[in-house]
């Protein structure tokens, strides 16, 4: 089969599928229902000179027609496919009602280029343009996004590929773009109101009294002891299926979006997560994933079955699908309220069976920071909570879930925790996680000196640094180091999923000194009120940026002293992830701080300026957890 | 397509140097030199290349023209790095100091290397953005991003129709407030009445509500009643918020202008039987320090009241219920409501919707 063959089926198989045609303007060739797939050679939008223009328009998900913001036309916004070492001018021009933005996410850019409105530049008027005018100073995956209000929401990202400057160490014979993203009838500012007068409004899977009665996630002393924490353990999402269409280009579960391969080939798959909330777990059933790449560096390839993908994190994934069938492409929410799915086919209409949605995990101790595992004589505690018990047989499930041909209600047989020697948490009815101070007093296994009395639920004293306000609802007694964990609810799934520690960077790190400092800075938030904050702090009770002087390396520990994770997000600058790799440890510009764990990161403060520095969840971004970080020539004149 | 066999060859040769761990995975990933092409245009001469097998690394040509700077010394390094793995294990407790000065003798690179305590810099006190764009442009952005938002709620928790003996009425008890996240604006109102008789007892409270801590708010200000009897103002102090075991209370002092004084203490909880259909318990307790004969209120407890109201929520939002609520005046209040011949206790059936915007 050749290429024009392969063009026609592609033309007929577009007539066939209803309206796809009628609707393809609305997308960019790269993201049109079924992709032949992009070329190294075949470019979007390219060159030295190009403009965009920042527009509402509708677009149709799943046959039903969505209020949007898109760029020259197209949700996703067209794709920049730059090369190393050249020069861009970005002529931004703004046709929104609103101010607006664009930030480049990842792309090491003058201060001035940032696009960040308050921070890098006063912003871009309605009605008028900016001109971005950068050196291009790298390659990979990365992506462009508003950062004005809550726009991203509504449609304004884009992908970007930069090309190396020379040969490229990942091979592939050709290559898509996944952009996944989650999109709302309602309006982002709707959305983010009833997160703060309403806090778990879009969770439809609670626990609730027909799932204890069913035997169904937490056991009742459990519930009882979450509720006297007043603590949800099902709060995995803010923003869940319930409103979000979760979607691959632009296009819905339904329609299908469709990448082209020739059995045999190596395919590269750039995913992209540029949803506002939502934490995808992907895989590819009946195919190995190669990671070749993170964040747009290159990494030592790893292969998995799965991988956790926080918001604004990238990942390029090698597949060899060596078979002349299709393969379905799942972005699975982390909350399992539903799926952003897509096909990778020969030929244009073929399917394959979509998997169901797998039942959502429930929240464990160790995801509030008491990680009673790392105990000596604890070890062989079952941390995982209710998810052995399965899911509440009430839960909702947005549309795609009936996506799967075999729709099993609420399976709890993958997850084979009978294997985990006896003491679950409904055995260990001494246990009063309740207690506000010392309820555990009764469980001092003093063998290695860890006081277990001394955990509380809002124990300042494990952060001293943390402002004692309303706003901090829990401080994690007992964060770990959780990078080499495959995330919230991905811990009995039975295949490889990645974790942080299995990626190596490919190229030896540009910065090996040591780092001269350390800062810790607490993610912190209040579920109830729906705050959320760096060091109890909020965006706007803070005016001082944190500071840092140019060329000197610091490492910067994050700890999560909240129930959530958190994609944590530098501007300006890459960071080496603190996993044990040496001078190979894996350089990212997002990362996810996993519920009650820790990340610890080094990075070179070597771009100077003022920079955005905040979790990628829109909403949480939006509440407070933002701040500058300043960097400054040393002498601090310049 | 040649141009790539280089990199692809030191990548290889890269990996076969790498401890086990990695390895695991660095072959997949990988295609024999030959088999490398990013020209689609050619999948004739692809595709049956590609299904060559990997080769053993040791059959891997060109390892010779590897001059990967990476190569320093992967195998030890990594050797070091997971010890260094296992020390943070067993310092997991400690999540400040990432000292890893124990481990001096060890050869460390990187991100292994100890980490120094150098003071940090002062915070600016400048905007580097002023420096390219007008300071007072960049002053307005970035009042606007600083803003805290606020929002404004409008709650009807009770809005029914009450079915009782004889004579059937009605009731409402909800709340609004606009605000920020600590500091916010509080009304509320309550009331009931009987078809064709008007109004019985209502008021309306305006409240200064302050938020102490990350689930109660303090609140003051004042209530007004409308009603039957004297029209009271009062001035009222209070709290509420969300009790451990998600019990939703709230309860408050009232001193009238009169110089009474009255308390209540209330509080309900949402039992979820499934997503949608949610048990409301409530109970209500009244109080008083003194008789006011006017109001026809006795000193003491001076009623309690239980409910019990099962919804269905079409949406979070709208959400008809049906329910029971039980009314017992006590003490003094009891004995005036006897002379006066109206019912000690009341048994309703109620109907209504809760709803918010």
């Amino acid at each position: 089969m050749n290429t024009i063959l392969d063009r026609r089926q592609f033309m007929r198989g577009a007539a066939v599928a209803s309206g796809s045609l009628a609707l393809a303007q609305w997308f960019p060739a790269w993201a049109q229902t079924a992709s032949e797939g992009l070329r190294p050679t075949l470019p979007t939008l390219s060159g030295e000179d190009i403009t965009l223009t920042i527009a509402r328009q509708s677009m149709t998900i799943d046959g039903r027609p969505f209020r949007a913001i898109g760029i020259n036309g197209t949700v996703p916004a067209p794709l920049l496919r730059l090369r190393e070492g050249q020069r861009v001018r970005l002529n931004v021009v703004n046709q929104l009602e609103q101010d607006s933005s664009i930030h480049w996410h990842g792309l090491l850019v003058p201060a001035k280029d940032d696009g960040v409105p308050g921070v890098s530049f006063p912003g871009i008027k309605p009605g008028s343009n900016y001109l971005y005018d950068f050196p291009v100073m790298q390659s990979g995956t990365y992506w462009y996004h508003s950062h004005s209000g809550l726009q991203e929401q509504e449609g304004h990202y884009g992908p970007i590929i930069i090309d190396p400057a020379g040969t490229d160490p990942i091979a592939y014979n050709r290559e898509h773009v996944i952009v996944l993203a989650d999109h709302s009838p309602l309006s982002p500012e709707a959305i983010f109101r009833r997160l703060k007068v309403d806090p778990g409004h879009f969770n439809f899977q609670r626990q609730t009294l027909a799932g204890l009665f069913s035997g169904r996630d937490q056991a009742l002393n459990e519930r009882l002891d979450w509720g006297q924490m007043r603590m949800d353990p099902t709060d995995i999402s803010d923003v869940t299926g319930s409103t979000y269409t979760y979607l691959v280009n632009g296009h819905g579960p339904f329609d299908n979006w469709t990448a082209l391969f020739t059995p045999g080939e190596r395919v590269r798959l750039r995913f992209i997560n540029a949803s506002a909330m939502t934490t995808f777990n992907c895989r590819i059933p009946g195919l190995k994933l190669s990671i070749v790449q993170a964040d747009g560096q290159n990494v030592m390839p790893v292969e998995v079955d799965e991988f956790q993908i926080g918001v604004a994190e990238t990942y390029d994934v090698i597949v060899t699908p060596a078979e002349d069938k299709a393969f379905t492409i799942v972005g699975e929410a982390i909350d399992r309220s539903g799926m952003a799915r897509a096909t990778l086919a020969p030929r244009v209409g073929m399917t394959a069976e979509v998997p169901p949605l797998r039942p959502r995990p429930v929240a464990t101790m160790k995801d509030m920071g008491m990680d009673m595992s790392s105990m000596p004589g604890m070890e062989s505690m079952d941390m995982t909570g209710g998810g052995a018990r399965g899911v509440d047989p009430s839960a909702e499930q947005n549309a795609s879930g009936r996506l799967s041909a075999a729709v099993i209600a609420a399976a709890p047989s993958a997850m084979d925790h009978g294997a985990m020697s006896g003491m679950d948490h409904s055995s260990m009815a001494g246990m009063d996680h309740s207690g506000m101070a010392g309820g555990m007093a009764g469980m001092d296994h003093g063998a290695g000196g860890h006081e277990m009395g001394a955990m509380n639920m809002r124990d300042f004293s494990a952060a001293p640094q943390v402002d004692r306000n309303p706003g901090v609802q829990t401080i994690s007694p007992m964060p770990v180091d959780r990078t080499g964990e495959p995330g919230q609810g991905l811990e009995d799934v039975g295949h490889k999923v990645l974790v942080y520690r299995d990626l190596m960077a490919l190229e030896r790190n540009p910065d090996v000194r040591a780092p001269s400092r350390s800062i810790d800075i607490h993610l912190t938030g209040n579920m109830e009120r729906f705050m959320w904050s760096f060091d109890g702090k909020k965006m706007s009770d803070v005016h001082e940026p944190i500071p840092f002087t140019e060329g000197e390396r610091v490492r910067v520990n994050l700890i999560n002293d909240t129930m959530m994770g958190h994609p944590i997000h530098i501007h300006g600058h890459f960071f080496e992830l603190v996993t044990g790799h040496g001078d190979h440890s894996p350089r990212k510009h997002t990362v996810i701080v996993q519920p009650g764990g820790k990340v610890s990161w080094d990075f070179t403060a070597n771009a100077v300026g003022d920079w955005a520095f905040h979790c990628h969840l829109l909403y949480h971004m939006h509440a407070g957890m933002m701040r500058i970080v300043s960097v400054r020539p040393r002498g601090g004149v310049q | 397509m040649i141009r790539h066999l280089p990199m692809i060859v030191s990548m290889t040769a890269f990996m076969a140097t790498t401890p086990a761990i990695a390895q695991d995975h660095s072959m997949h990933g990988m295609q024999t030199p030959g088999a490398q092409s990013s020209q689609p245009e050619k999948p004739k001469q692809d595709a049956p290349q590609a299904d060559q097998p990997v080769p053993a690394r040791d059959d891997m040509p060109g390892m010779d023209h590897f001059s990967h700077d990476t190569a320093a010394s992967p195998a030890p390094q990594s050797a070091d790095t997971r010890t260094m793995e296992d020390m943070s294990d067993m310092e997991g407790m400690d999540h400040s100091g990432h000292n890893m000065s124990g481990a001096s003798g060890m050869q460390m690179v990187g991100t292994a290397l100890p980490v120094g305590n150098t003071p940090p810099p002062p915070a600016p006190t400048d905007h580097y953005a002023d420096r390219d764009f007008p300071a007072a442009e960049m002053a307005q952005a970035r009042s606007a991003m600083m803003k805290e938002p606020t929002f404004s709620q409008l709650l009807l928790n009770i809005f029914e129709y009450q079915a009782n003996k004889g004579h059937d009425g009605y009731r409402w008890e909800g709340e609004g407030w606009y605000g920020g996240d600590i500091n916010r604006l509080w009304i509320k109102s309550e009331g009931e009445g009987e078809f064709g008789r008007g109004i019985d007892t209502a008021e309306v409270q305006a409240l200064y509500s302050h938020a102490i801590d990350p689930y109660f708010n303090l609140q003051g200000g004042v209530r007004q009643d409308f009603g039957r009897g004297p029209d009271r103002t009062y001035a009222t102090i209070g709290f509420e918020g969300l009790a451990p075991g998600y019990f939703e209370v709230e309860g408050a002092l009232f001193l009238s202008t009169k110089g009474d004084l009255l308390g209540r203490v209330e509080g309900y909880y949402d039992q979820r039987i499934t997503q949608r259909l949610v048990f409301q318990p409530s109970v209500e307790l009244n109080f008083s320090a003194q008789n006011v004969p006017e109001n026809d209120i006795g000193s003491g407890l001076v009623n309690f009241e239980l409910g019990g109201r099962l919804r269905y929520e079409i949406s979070r939002q709208f959400a008809p219920y049906v329910g029971i609520s039980y009314l017992q005046k006590t003490g003094g209040t009891a004995r005036l409501a006897r002379l006066a011949g109206e019912d000690v206790h009341a048994t309703s059936f109620v109907t209504g919707v809760r709803f918010w915007f």
